[in-house]
C-alpha cells in the first residue's frame, strides 16, 4: 500500500448517460487518488464501459461533472481526454502487427529530424520504458512475434509513453497465462507506487481483492456501494453486484417437463487459429418442456457451446449429440435444422437477419423447403405463413414487406424468433434473447418462451441478465472458462451463488 | 396481420426492383425517342430496330449469369475470354475436328461450364477471392484460345450453327410463338389469383388483374410485330428471351434464388440460417459459365467466325448492364429485368451514336460517364435513406 495521498487526481460527480431506451448511468460518482489502484466491479451492462468511455472521451455528452486535478474538464473526443494523462488500455488490442515494438509505443509520435526517423532515438527511448516496466524484450522485436501477455505490456508501454497520469484497464488478465498475470501485477504496482492512478475493471474478484485498495461497484447503471478493499470480501461484493429485488416479471409455469429429448456429451471446442480450448467437456441434457439456463461471464464459451451444438462452429469440435436417444451428426446448421433444432443467434442484425430484405424473406429463410417448396417458392404459402407469425407473435410492421433493418429491436427478435419457429423446432437454442430490447418487448419474449415451453420444446437459454436466467429455467448450468462450473435447480438458484459460481468460488 | 406501426426511416419498404425496371423503361423510352428525333426517325426503322435488339443480346445474355454472381457477393471479370475461348472450341471442333452440330455446340457449353465450375470451386471452396481467381482466368483463357488457334480465325464451317446468330423465325411462327406466351401469361395469371384466394390472402382488385396481363401481352405483341416488319423475330432475341424468362424466375421465383439474394444480403445470417453458401456460390459461377458458353454460340455464329481475341472486354460490358440496371456490387440486390434493360440500353447507346457517326472513343466516354452517373443517383438515393 502507497501512502494515503489525500489529493484527488480525478473526480467524476453526478455522471448520467441515456440511450435511446435505456438510462445507461444515473448519477453515478466516481474519484481517484493518485498513486492508488482503484477497482470498477459490476454486471455486464451495470454500466462500467459506458463510464470509462465517457472518461475517455468517447462519449462527449453526458450530465454530470468531471474534475481533473480539481479542474473541471469536458472531453470533446478521445483525443482530448489522451492529452489530459487518461489512457485506456481495452481488451482488444491495437498495436500493428507488421511494426517493431518502439514503432508501435510511439505510434504517431516518432521522432524525427528534418522529416527522418531517427531510429537510434526511437530504439533507446522505447528501450527505457521498457525497463521501466522491467520488460527484458528487444525493441526492434516485431509486435507480431509477441505473446498476447506482452502485447498488453506494449500498449501499458504506450500509455505511459504518453505521460499518462490515469490508466485505465479494462479485464487485462482475459487473455494472460498465470505468469503473464504475475507480471503485469508487479508492474501495475510499480506504477502505483510512482503515483500513476489505476482504473482496474474485472471479474476475477480475487485479483481485484490482491491488487485494489478500493473497490466501486455499479449495479444496473447505479453505484450501489464503494469502500476500501480491506473494509469487504468477496461474498459481500457478489451481493452487492446482483442482490435485487426480483420483481414478477415471469409468468410462473404450471407445466411438467417431459421425457429427455435432447442431450450433448463431452463437447469439447478448440479455437481453429490458436487451438485455445474454448469448451472443455461440457455435457448437458434438456427435456421436453424444459428450459435449461446457461449462466456465466462473457467469455466462459456459452455461445461457443451453443454454435457447436448447432453445427455452425467454425473451431474444432469434439463430442456427441443424441436426438430422442439416437445419436446425430450435426456438422451444419443445415443438419441442425433437418433434426428440428432452432437457433436464436446473438447480435441479431450481424447474424440473424439479412437487414436489408423484407421480414417475409427474413422469416422464411430458414424453412423456406417446408414452406414453399423445394425449388418453386409459393408466395401465397410464404405470405399466408408470415401473416400467421406476424399476428401470432404481435410482430408490429407496415406490412410483411417492411424492410427487416427498419423495425425496433423487439420487432427485429420477434422476427428472427418467427423465422425458427417457421422450422417447427423440437429444440430451440436461445443467446441473449432480449439484449438491447425494451422492457415491454421482453416481457412479450418472456411470455413466449414460457409458452413454447409449455407446449413441449426443450429450450437452452444462454443469458447474461441473471433474473433473466433465473425467471425462466427450470435448471440453471453455470459455465466458467469453457467448463461447466456448477449446476442449480430452479429452487436452489439464487443470484449470489449463480454468479459467485461463475467469478470463480 | 399486426398493427400498422409508423417506421421512423423513410423507406421502409423492401428495396423494389419493380420501382428500379419502371425507372429503367422509362430512360429507354426516352433515349429511344431522342435517337429518333435526331437520326429522323432511321433509329426505330424496323431493320435497325431488328439489328439493335439482336446486337443486345450478348451482354444481355451474360448480364444474367453476372447478377447470379453479383447477388452473391462475387464478381467475374473472366467472362469475355471465356466467350472467346468456347467459341474457338465450338469453330475448332467443326473445322479441325470435323464434329457435327450438336457436338461442337456441346464442346463449347462444356467448356465453359467447366470454366465456370472450376472458378467456383477455387471461390467457394478455397477461398481465394473471386476477383483474383477470375482475373487469372481472363488471363489464362484467353492465352489458351491464342494457343488453340495458333492466332488464325477459324471460320464456322456449319451453315446452321450461323443461323443461330444470323437468323430469323419465321413471322408466322413468331406470331404464333407471341399468341402462346398471351395464353401462357393468362392462365398463370389467373392460377396465381386462385391460389391468393386458397389462401385467404384476398383478390387483387380487377384493375390490377387486368393490368398485369394486358401490358405484358401488349408488349409482346408489339415487339413481335416490330420485328416480323423487317425478317422476323431474330434467332438469338428468342434464345434471350427464354434465357431471360428462366433467369428471372429462377432468382424471383425458387428457394435458390431466394438463397443467391440472402447470401449477398448477409452470408453469416444466411450460413446459420441453413443456407449451403459454399454450393451456391459454385452453381452461381456455373451458371455464369453455361451461359457464356451460350454466349459465344451466338457471337461466333453471328460473327461466322472465332476470332483469337473474339468477346475481349465483355465482362465490362456485362457487369456494367447489371450496374445500370441496378445490381449491387456489394451483393444482396439486382434482378434479371433490371440487368437486360441494362444491356438494352447500352446498346441503344451504341446503335444510337453509330448512326449518327460517332467516333468510337466518344461511344466508349459516353458510356463511362452513364454509368458512374447510374451507380452515382443509386448511392445518393441510398444515403438520403440512411
Amino acid at each position: 500500500m502507497s501512502d494515503k495521498n489525500d489529493s484527488f487526481i480525478l473526480e467524476m460527480r453526478g455522471i448520467s448517460k441515456n440511450f435511446p431506451g435505456v438510462r445507461a448511468l444515473d448519477r453515478v460518482s466516481f474519484d481517484l487518488r493518485k498513486g492508488e489502484i482503484h477497482a470498477l466491479v459490476g454486471e455486464n451492462g451495470a454500466g462500467k464501459s459506458t463510464l470509462m468511455k465517457i472518461l475517455g472521451g468517447v462519449y462527449p455528452r453526458y450530465e454530470g461533472e468531471i474534475y481533473l486535478d480539481s479542474r473541471i474538464e469536458r472531453f470533446k473526443n478521445v483525443r482530448d481526454s489522451a492529452r489530459s494523462g487518461i489512457a485506456v488500455i481495452y481488451q482488444e488490442l491495437s498495436l500493428v502487427s507488421e511494426m517493431s515494438v518502439a514503432e508501435n509505443i510511439f505510434l504517431g509520435r516518432l521522432p524525427r529530424r528534418r522529416g527522418f526517423v531517427r531510429w537510434n532515438k526511437l530504439y533507446k527511448d522505447a528501450g527505457e520504458l521498457l525497463a521501466r516496466l522491467n520488460l527484458r524484450l528487444d525493441p526492434r522485436t516485431t509486435a507480431r512475434k509477441l505473446g498476447i501477455g506482452q502485447q498488453q505490456m506494449i500498449e501499458i508501454a504506450k500509455a505511459l509513453s504518453q505521460r499518462a497520469r490515469i490508466l485505465i484497464l479494462d479485464e487485462p488478465t482475459a487473455a494472460l497465462t498465470d505468469s503473464e498475470t504475475e507480471t503485469l501485477f508487479a508492474i501495475l504496482n510499480k506504477l502505483r507506487d510512482e503515483g500513476v492512478a489505476l482504473i482496474y475493471i474485472s471479474h476475477k474478484l480475487k485479483e481485484v481483492f490482491r491488487l485494489s485498495d478500493r473497490i466501486t461497484i455499479l449495479r444496473d447503471g447505479r453505484v450501489v456501494a464503494a469502500c476500501d478493499t480491506t473494509d469487504t470480501d468477496e461474498s459481500r461484493v457478489i451481493t452487492a453486484m446482483v442482490g435485487r429485488e426480483v420483481s414478477q416479471i415471469f409468468p410462473r409455469r404450471a407445466s411438467e417437463p417431459g421425457e429427455m429429448i435432447f442431450e450433448a456429451r463431452d463437447i469439447t471446442v478448440r479455437d481453429p487459429i490458436s487451438d485455445k480450448l474454448l469448451v472443455e467437456r461440457v455435457s448437458l441434457s434438456v427435456r421436453r418442456g424444459e428450459v435449461l439456463g446457461i449462466a456465466g461471464l462473457m467469455g466462459a464459451g456459452r455461445s461457443d457451446l451453443l454454435m457447436a451444438l448447432f453445427g455452425a462452429q467454425t473451431g474444432r469440435v469434439t463430442g456427441e449429440i443424441f436426438i430422442e436417444g439416437r445419436r446425430a451428426l450435426i456438422a451444419s446448421p443445415a443438419d441442425a435444422i433437418s433434426h428440428r433444432i432452432g437457433f436464436v443467434t446473438e447480435d441479431r442484425k450481424r447474424f440473424g437477419l439479412v437487414t436489408d430484405q423484407s421480414i417475409l424473406k427474413n422469416m422464411t429463410l430458414a424453412a423456406l423447403d417446408q414452406i414453399s417448396g423445394r425449388f418453386i417458392t409459393h408466395r401465397e404459402r410464404e405470405t399466408a405463413a408470415g401473416s400467421r407469425a406476424v399476428s401470432d407473435l404481435r410482430i408490429k410492421a407496415h406490412s410483411l414487406r417492411s424492410i427487416a433493418g427498419s423495425l425496433s429491436g423487439g420487432n427485429q427478435q420477434k422476427t428472427v424468433l418467427a423465422k425458427w419457429l417457421l422450422v417447427e423446432p423440437r429444440v430451440l437454442l436461445l443467446d441473449e434473447p432480449t439484449r438491447g430490447i425494451d422492457i415491454g418487448a421482453k416481457q412479450e419474449i418472456y411470455s413466449l418462451i414460457n409458452r413454447l415451453a409449455d407446449e413441449g420444446l426443450a429450450i437452452i437459454l444462454v443469458s447474461s441478465e441473471l433474473p433473466e436466467v433465473l425467471g425462466l429455467s427450470d435448471r440453471v448450468m453455470v459455465l466458467r472458462e469453457g467448463r461447466v462450473a456448477g449446476e442449480f435447480a430452479r429452487s436452489e438458484a439464487t443470484p449470489e451463488k449463480v454468479m459467485g459460481c461463475a467469478m470463480g468460488g | 396481420m399486426g398493427q400498422a406501426f409508423i417506421e421512423t426511416k423513410k423507406r421502409s419498404i423492401e428495396f423494389n426492383s419493380a420501382i428500379r425496371t419502371y425507372s429503367m423503361v422509362i430512360a429507354l423510352v426516352a433515349v429511344w425517342a431522342i435517337f429518333a428525333y435526331t437520326t429522323d426517325g432511321v433509329f426505330l426503322e424496323a431493320r435497325n430496330f431488328s439489328n439493335l435488339m439482336r446486337q443486345s443480346t450478348i451482354t444481355a445474355i451474360l448480364s444474367v449469369g453476372m447478377l447470379m454472381v453479383i447477388v452473391t457477393s462475387h464478381i467475374d471479370l473472366s467472362v469475355g475470354s471465356v466467350v472467346g475461348l468456347a467459341g474457338g472450341v465450338a469453330a475448332v471442333a467443326q473445322g479441325w475436328l470435323g464434329w457435327g452440330l450438336e457436338w461442337s455446340i456441346l464442346a463449347a457449353l462444356a467448356t465453359a461450364l467447366l470454366i465456370g465450375a472450376l472458378q467456383g470451386f477455387l471461390v467457394a471452396y478455397l477461398n481465394i477471392p473471386a476477383f483474383i481467381v477470375t482475373l487469372g482466368g481472363l488471363l489464362a483463357w484467353r492465352g489458351a484460345i491464342k494457343g488453340i488457334t495458333e492466332g488464325n480465325t477459324i471460320p464456322v464451317q456449319i451453315p446452321a450453327f450461323k443461323t443461330i446468330g444470323q437468323g430469323y423465325i419465321a413471322p408466322p411462327v413468331g406470331m404464333a410463338l407471341a399468341i402462346a406466351s398471351v395464353i401462357a401469361i393468362i392462365v398463370i395469371t389467373l392460377a396465381r389469383e386462385r391460389s391468393r384466394r386458397q389462401h385467404g390472402l384476398g383478390s387483387e382488385s380487377r384493375f390490377r388483374l387486368v393490368t398485369r396481363i394486358f401490358i405484358p401481352s401488349i408488349l409482346v405483341f408489339a415487339f413481335v410485330a416490330a420485328f416480323n416488319r423487317y425478317a422476323g423475330v431474330p434467332v438469338p432475341v428468342l434464345i434471350l428471351a427464354v434465357v431471360a424468362l428462366a433467369g428471372a424466375m429462377t432468382v424471383e421465383g425458387t428457394a435458390f434464388g431466394r438463397y443467391l439474394y440472402a447470401i449477398g444480403g448477409n452470408t453469416d445470417a444466411a450460413r446459420l440460417s441453413g443456407v449451403n453458401v459454399r454450393l451456391h456460390a459454385l452453381a452461381a459461377f456455373s451458371i455464369m459459365g453455361v451461359l457464356a458458353g451460350l454466349a459465344s454460340i451466338i457471337y461466333t455464329a453471328r460473327v461466322g467466325s472465332a476470332a483469337p481475341d473474339a468477346g475481349r472486354l465483355l465482362e465490362l460490358d456485362a457487369i456494367a448492364a447489371c450496374v445500370i440496371g441496378g445490381t449491387s456490387l456489394m451483393g444482396g440486390r439486382g434482378s434479371v429485368q433490371g440487368a437486360c434493360l441494362g444491356a438494352l440500353f447500352m446498346a441503344s447507346l451504341d446503335n444510337g451514336m453509330s448512326l449518327e457517326n460517332y467516333q468510337d472513343f466518344t461511344q466508349d466516354i459516353v458510356k463511362g460517364l452513364i454509368l458512374v452517373t447510374a451507380v452515382g443517383i443509386d448511392m445518393i438515393g441510398r444515403r438520403k435513406d440512411g
